[in-house]
């Protein structure tokens, strides 16, 4: 079964070479551009990998987190940090609220595969 | 004119005031009370019927020296700031009621002296009244075509009628309540409202006589010029007349402070010292207004009647003469004001005086003891009202006995003479602590005998039997004994001179006696508090020195009967509390016999409130040598104390800056922190993009599509413009906020620059299908640097797009012309901004209130930018608050 990835964040850029990277290493993917979109895919998906921003319009990355940590079907969920918050109080926060792992902008694309392909496998 | 109309014009006049009194009472909160031009205007009382109608009389008959009365007062007023200011801080402190209160409570709560002042009062008021009610009856007689009506006295003369309406009112609206230093409001603004009246209309007549019946002020110069005697008018011609102009000026100004009604306006009535600023200039105006036109009525009377006139009532005649019936009304009831007025605040503070001062003291004390509160309260009233009708019916057969004969003028002057016998023990006692209430007693008896002597009693003799012996020969034929030249002084007029010897022997005798009787303890303490005011709130409860056994259920016990249980209660807690004494003290001490007797002064006087206290308390004599220790040693703590309080004070306030100053640096750390934290997150988020695409461009080993090659390729050019942009963004805010940005001012049509700003962003707006409307189509040149203001326009409508919904979005550019600015507005129907954050949307990278997990729309820098460009043109910028659809953004720009 395909692995399935939901990216969360509201830069299309950026949105655009994580979805292209990860299609190619043969994920379902799923995008959101904030928050609440993400709430409303993860009603009918349970991906593996949640790829998470922080800063973002309506529902921030951290009521997100609570969310999925929050609800029974999605315990299997990883959820991965990608932001530009860098400092080592916003990376404690991160994990503290139940980050599976906390990766900052920019980032090389190739580091960010290894490591979610080390999470879920 | 008919009789009927007359006294139907003034009843409704009357019923006028009565309402003016009624509101001023009933809104005595309001601005319209309270403000310093009312103040200032109840000052102006001192005008009564004799200056209304007797300045014009003594400039027909002796020139200019109807103005000394003026001058007096006008050098008092700028004194009125240090003096007048002492005098009404102290009788707040002390409830006091009237100027009887004030002198007897600085001579100790001496009741004799209290009384003596009371009488003086009296003799110096009375025929004062009278004077006015004089006023009234001759007005209303020239006035009235059936002049035989008014002649015969009492219940078929008119004027006793409108006498007892005025002790109505006073009655009415003076005795509203028991505490007689409470302030009466509505009195007060109708009092204002009558100087109005009777200035306005002075001041009609004064054009109308002069403009309008003469050629102006140089016609009737040259007119008058040319009659004999024209020079004695107009001049002081010798060192005699400078004697007459220097004793009246200071007559006056003593008067300004001394008079009852004086007292009451200026320092019981006072609500806020700082009304005294304006009164300082605002009053000496009032004056000079008034006496504008006096020489040229009195002239233009002495042109059209010669000497066949009253001279006092020209400005009565004149118009009547030619038949303007109008003008004449209104001069009548201008005077008539006039009257009203000095009437009606003279017999309220006279009433007070002989209540708290006289009939109390002496007669109603041991009646008050037994009986209860209510009762109490309600026999204080109704003292002061009988009070106030039994001086108005005096007053009124004072004027039917002797006034017919004299003029205003002279009555006036009597008035003055006797009052000013209060100025030694008044004005030395403010600033001398030696005055001792027995040398106030024998100066005061002294200089009022003179008074009589030398002013009053020729007077009255010569009415009754009509010859001037007395006058001419002196009393028991002793040359050196005539009253209007004793001992041989003979070149001064009657009343200069009665005012020389009586207020030299009253100053004497106050300064010899106080020198050689020592005051006892008590008027040490209170001379002690009036002369130190500096430190009088400190002093003010603890300064009595007092040695005894009182109870403090007993003085609870007085303090009921006149201010009822639940007042009484309360006022002991407070003062407990104050001192922070148990609730159950049973031993009172000196704060609270002095609280108590502060409490009781207000209802009825202080030497009653002394009295009264005295009566439960089992005083002990101490000697003048224990009171001076006591006081030295007080005086000591409180030094001791005050310079440990600066102390203390002085760190405190240290301590505060320092922990602002700490805070201050703090958010200024974080504000530093966060700038460079968002501007990173900014910066970050392109180079992010840039490098991805970057790193998938470069994979070599992937065949990526040519479309999205393309794609990628297109994201990194704009993602190095976003970043160049971010960049020119951060340097133009620092070069902005560090002041290296210098502005190039042009005269520019804003009309243009709006034009512009709109088409540059025209592009955008189509996109999103959001409408740009330029409201105002016209032109207006002003220097401005239009490269920023561009910048400033483009920043809004961009933020403005932003927030709009795209098809229906609608955006309207509007510019207003103010008096020194233009102001250019940008409205949008989007969705609008949250009131709260209405002051901060301008602060660099504000995003809402929880900036710190949301992303920030563009760069964040935009209207902090915008912000600091239109303040460099010393304009402003806002967020218009109350806006119900969308976001109104507005800045202004100034022109010369």
């Amino acid at each position: 079964m395909k692995k399935k990835i939901l990216i969360v964040d509201d830069e299309p850029n950026i949105v655009m070479s994580l979805e292209y990277t990860f299609k190619k290493q043969d994920f379902e993917v799923f995008i959101a551009r904030d928050g609440s979109e993400a709430l409303e895919i993860l009603k009918h998906q349970i991906p593996n990998v949640v790829l998470l921003d922080i800063m973002m319009p309506n529902v921030d990355g951290y009521q997100t987190l609570t969310h999925i940590k929050n609800t029974a079907s999605l315990k299997d969920t990883k959820v991965v940090f990608l932001t530009a918050k860098n400092k080592a109080s916003d990376i404690e926060k991160g994990l503290k609220l139940g980050a599976d792992k906390y990766l900052t902008k920019p980032f090389s694309v190739k580091k960010i595969v290894s490591e979610i392909l080390e999470l879920v496998t | 004119m008919n009789n009927y109309t007359l006294i139907t014009i003034i009843i409704i006049y009357l019923a006028v005031l009565f309402y003016i009194a009624f509101l001023g009472e009933k809104k005595s909160q309001s601005k319209w009370v309270n403000n310093p031009y009312v103040y200032s205007l109840s000052l102006a009382v001192y005008c009564s019927a004799w200056t209304y109608y007797g300045s014009v009389g003594i400039a027909a008959n002796s020139g200019i020296s109807f103005l000394p009365i003026y001058l007096g007062p006008v050098i008092a007023a700028p004194l009125w700031i240090v003096v007048l200011r002492k005098i009404i801080r102290i009788s707040k402190q002390h409830k006091i009621s009237s100027i009887a209160d004030f002198i007897s409570l600085r001579y100790g709560n001496n009741r004799f002296l209290g009384a003596l002042v009371t009488i003086v009062c009296l003799f110096g008021t009375l025929p004062y009244i009278s004077l006015q009610l004089k006023a009234v009856s001759e007005t209303f007689e020239i006035m009235s075509d059936d002049s035989g009506s008014i002649t015969t006295v009492g219940l078929s003369d008119s004027t006793f009628y409108v006498a007892l309406l005025l002790a109505v009112f006073a009655a009415f609206f003076g005795t509203q309540r028991t505490d007689a230093s409470e302030k009466h409001k509505g009195i007060i603004a109708s009092v204002a409202f009558e100087s109005v009246l009777k200035l306005v209309f002075f001041l009609i007549i004064g054009v109308y006589v002069t403009f309008y019946l003469f050629d102006g002020t140089s016609d009737i110069y040259n007119q008058m010029s040319v009659t004999p005697n024209f020079k004695e008018l107009t001049t002081i011609s010798s060192l005699e007349d400078g004697f007459n102009w220097l004793f009246l000026i200071s007559l006056s100004f003593m008067a300004i402070f001394l008079l009852p009604r004086q007292f009451q306006v200026s320092v019981l009535e006072n609500n806020r010292e700082k009304h005294l600023k304006k009164a300082i200039w605002l009053f000496p105006l009032y004056l000079l207004l008034f006496n504008l036109f006096v020489v040229f009525i009195a002239w233009a009377g002495k042109l059209t009647f010669g000497n066949t006139k009253n001279a006092e009532y020209f400005s009565l005649f004149l118009p009547l003469e030619n038949g303007n019936t109008f003008l004449a009304s209104l001069v009548f009831l201008g005077g008539f004001s006039a009257v009203i007025s000095m009437v009606i605040v003279s017999t309220l503070a006279l009433s007070t005086m002989v209540s708290n001062n006289l009939i109390i003291p002496y007669g109603f004390l041991d009646k008050f003891i037994k009986n209860q509160p209510e009762r109490n309260s309600k026999y204080i009233k109704n003292i002061r009202r009988i009070s106030i009708f039994t001086i108005i019916i005096t007053a009124y057969f004072f004027y039917v006995i002797f006034s017919k004969e004299l003029s205003l003028y002279s009555i006036g002057l009597i008035s003055f003479v006797i009052i000013s016998q209060l100025a030694p023990s008044f004005f030395v006692g403010l600033y001398w602590n030696r005055g001792s209430s027995k040398a106030a007693i024998i100066g005061i008896l002294v200089g009022f005998f003179i008074a009589l002597y030398t002013l009053v009693l020729p007077f009255t003799l010569q009415a009754y039997t009509g010859t001037d012996d007395f006058t001419q020969n002196g009393l028991l034929n002793i040359s050196a004994l005539k009253p209007y030249a004793l001992f041989g002084v003979d070149f001064l007029s009657p009343p200069a001179h009665a005012f020389f010897w009586s207020i030299t022997f009253n100053v004497m005798c106050y300064l010899v006696f106080s020198l050689v009787a020592k005051g006892n303890y008590r008027e040490r303490n209170y001379a002690e508090m009036f002369v130190d005011t500096k430190n009088f709130t400190t002093l003010q409860d603890s300064a009595l020195v007092w040695k005894g056994e009182a109870y403090v259920a007993d003085i609870k016990n007085v303090l009921i009967r006149f201010l009822g249980e639940k007042r009484a209660t309360r006022a002991l807690n407070i003062f407990f509390t104050k001192y922070s004494l148990p609730k159950d003290t049973q031993l009172a001490d000196a704060r609270l016999i002095n609280f108590s007797e502060k409490l009781l002064t207000g209802s009825i006087g202080s030497a009653s409130a002394k009295i009264l206290i005295a009566s439960v308390v089992k005083e002990e004599q101490i000697s003048l040598v224990e009171v001076l220790k006591i006081l030295e040693e007080s005086k000591e703590n409180i030094i001791s104390n005050k310079v440990l309080l600066e102390k203390s004070n002085e760190l405190t306030q240290l301590s505060s800056k320092l922990k602002d100053a700490n805070e201050e640096l703090i958010s200024k750390d974080r504000q530093k922190d966060e700038f460079l934290d968002t501007v990173a997150h900014e910066l970050k988020t392109p180079i992010t993009g840039i490098r991805a695409a970057t790193e998938l461009l470069m994979d070599e080993d992937d065949e990526m599509p040519k479309e999205i090659k393309a794609q990628f390729l297109k994201n990194i050019l704009q993602d190095s413009d976003r970043l160049g942009r971010l960049i020119h963004n951060i340097l133009d805010f620092e070069k902005l906020e560090t002041g290296r940005l210098h502005l190039d001012f042009q005269y520019q049509d804003i009309q243009k620059t709006i034009t512009k700003a709109i088409s540059s962003i025209s592009q955008i707006a189509a996109k999103k299908e959001v409408q740009i409307i330029n409201k105002n189509r016209h032109s207006f040149n002003t220097n401005y640097d239009e490269d920023r203001i561009l910048q400033v326009l483009t920043n809004l409508l961009s933020n403005a797009i932003k927030f709009c919904a795209s098809k229906t979005g609608k955006i309207t550019v509007d510019y207003k012309l103010g008096n020194e600015l233009i102001e250019v507005s940008v409205a949008d129907n989007g969705k609008g901004i949250p009131e709260e954050d209405h002051d901060f949307i301008f602060d660099k990278f504000y995003q809402s209130k929880d900036q710190n997990t949301r992303k920030p729309q563009g760069s964040g820098l935009g209207l902090a930018i915008t912000k600091q460009i239109v303040e460099k043109h010393n304009g402003n910028i806002w967020a218009k608050k109350g806006v119900k659809n969308g976001a109104t953004l507005v800045f202004t720009i100034p022109f010369k």
